[in-house]
């Protein structure tokens, strides 16, 4: 009882601070748009179709991916923040466990990142991507998965680190190839050779494909691999983030 | 186990213990081999310039830094085997603020209530409990970052008190705020203390601040206890009352003959005499001096203390800065 409501506490310090910060949220919306509009009508007016769909619309799953990867593992600085301004030694000598402290700093994150999506959604209606009502809800849970994941990755590497550069320096060489690798900008299937066999070890592939899969119906591999994968890699991550807490 | 101490039969449950607890920074001891009691009900201050191992010692004690070696109990409970337990039984006032600036007031007691496990029924109540102490009550919905330092000490006050700790933790409570603001904050500490029946240990490098609020006072340096005895004991048995003096012809051979002096030293062209009852000797001092062109007398501090032991000062300037600093930062 008492662990929820540590959770919960901890969670919705999270979300009121978040809520406060307008440039946490005005920032996070503007990238992906400028993807989406920018990235993916510019090269899509020199691509006619990729699978089907329009490029901007065959990129969509894979910027709303992005959007979640991004602020989900960037998530794991204000960890750093939080131990330098010395707020997070209230948390740590309050009588809750560490996994639970984990658990809402998880939550608290996985929100962040799912307000965003909710915008992206909403672009998407008025970009024509497809989408209905079950479609949206599927979508929303698959993103939810991988957030959690992320938001597990970037916490455990906040957990170790200092300093907010090295914070940075550190994120860039987990996020950029998880990216480029994961066929959120371009179809897998075409790959070959030594960037296919990177692109298969990588777990966010299976999420993209997922997503991609859920919204447009054109994906890799069956839907319940992609799931099991990121089901898998979440609590890889999670465990590894509960042992990272307990040593801070 | 930790309850059988020796001799303690007339005293007051002792709710903090320590033997031999030591912690390492590598080669350097921060604590060193630290034995301590502290009975119930009491305010205990830790008196020690910076470095000497005061936050080192309260991190141990409050469950958030494990000792390297040796053991402590805080209410009964052991700090490494069972600091759940510990954790309940404490609140914490750390010395770097550690509210949240982006939530109000209320809202920081509230995530408070919540991690100490309060019960729901009494939350409302307790909150608005606390902010009347500490005088909150017309700001607790602004956001923190609104607050002056002084309130936000006060808000941190608040919330280590609200769940009704046994054992109240303050590091340097009134680091970096003025001296008016200081002097409410301790008196809100000593009207706490006998309000909830709670024991304080608190640090500081401030003399005023323990001389005024401790009962008992441990000067530490370099990570051990030099001495431990209440503000006025310590002052009254190591120094008695000083007088600063000059001499025409310096001349100390007679002075050391007197029994009420007990000690002389010699300071830029100054004699500083420690003396018992300094107005029931000065007089007969004086004519053991020769003619002087100066004289000043005053009681002994705790400053004087720490000399006497250390043969150093513990000097202001030599505050953390961390405070502001921090606080700017953001």
């Amino acid at each position: 009882m008492s662990e929820i409501e540590g959770i919960y506490a901890i969670w919705l310090r999270e979300a009121k601070i978040y809520m406060r910060e307008k440039e946490r949220v005005i920032s996070s919306i503007v990238s992906p748009l400028l993807w989406i509009f920018a990235f993916g009508a510019g090269v899509g007016s020199t691509i006619e179709t990729v699978q089907g769909y329009s490029y901007q619309i065959f990129i969509y799953p894979g910027i709303v991916v992005m959007t979640v990867l991004f602020a989900s593992l960037f998530y794991g600085v204000y960890i750093i923040w939080d131990r330098k301004l010395d707020f997070l030694k209230e948390v740590l000598v309050a009588p809750v466990s560490r996994a639970s402290v984990f658990a809402g700093k998880v939550l608290g994150g996985a929100t962040d990142a799912m307000i965003q999506v909710v915008f992206l959604l909403i672009i998407g209606l008025f970009i024509s991507v497809p989408l209905t009502p079950i479609v949206i809800i599927n979508a929303f849970l698959m993103l939810l998965l991988i957030s959690i994941a992320m938001v597990s990755i970037g916490l455990v590497i906040g957990a170790n680190l200092k300093s907010p550069e090295g914070f940075t320096l550190v994120i860039n060489f987990v996020m950029w190839p998880m990216f480029f690798f994961s066929g959120a900008l371009f179809p897998v299937s075409n790959l070959s050779g030594w960037l296919s066999v990177v692109t298969f070890i990588n777990p966010l592939t299976y999420g993209v494909d997922a997503v991609r899969g859920i919204i447009l119906g054109t994906h890799q591999f069956p839907i319940f691999l992609d799931v099991a994968v990121m089901l898998l890699f979440s609590l890889i991550a999670m465990g590894i983030g509960v042992l990272s807490f307990r040593r801070m | 186990m930790h309850t059988k101490t020796e001799g303690s039969f007339s005293r007051e449950p002792v709710v903090i213990k320590t033997e031999a607890l030591t912690r390492k920074y590598g080669k350097i001891s921060a604590v060193d081999s630290m034995n301590l009691e502290v009975e119930e009900g009491e305010i205990f201050g830790l008196l020690g310039p910076n470095g000497a191992g005061k936050t080192t010692l309260i991190s141990m004690l409050c469950t958030i830094l494990k000792p390297t070696s040796g053991r402590a109990w805080v209410n009964g409970f052991d700090i490494v085997k069972e600091p759940g337990k510990v954790r309940k039984s404490i609140g914490i006032v750390f010395q770097a603020p550690s509210v949240d600036d982006l939530l109000t007031g209320r809202e920081n007691l509230q995530m408070h209530n919540l991690l100490f496990g309060v019960p729901r029924e009494i939350r409302k109540q307790r909150i608005q409990e606390v902010l009347s102490i500490v005088n909150l009550e017309k700001r607790a919905d602004d956001l923190v970052n609104t607050y002056s330092g002084g309130m936000r000490r006060r808000l941190e006050l608040a919330r280590g008190i609200m769940h009704h700790p046994k054992i109240l933790f303050l590091d340097e409570p009134t680091l970096g705020l003025d001296p008016q603001t200081r002097e409410h904050i301790w008196e809100y500490i000593s009207d706490l203390a006998v309000k909830e029946c709670m024991t304080v240990m608190l640090t500081t490098h401030y003399m005023e601040e323990a001389e005024s609020l401790c009962d008992r006072v441990a000067i530490i340096d370099y990570g051990k206890i030099v001495v431990l005895d209440s503000p006025s004991e310590l002052k009254n048995q190591i120094v008695g009352d000083v007088v600063k003096l000059k001499q025409r012809t310096p001349d100390t051979e007679e002075l050391k003959k007197l029994d009420y002096v007990r000690k002389i030293e010699e300071k830029d062209g100054m004699l500083y005499l420690s003396i018992n009852d300094a107005s029931k000797h000065l007089q007969d001092l004086l004519t053991h001096t020769g003619p002087i062109d100066f004289v000043e007398v005053r009681s002994g501090t705790l400053n004087d203390v720490f000399i006497h032991y250390t043969g150093r000062e513990i000097r202001e300037a030599e505050a953390e800065g961390g405070f502001w600093e921090r606080m700017m930062k953001k």
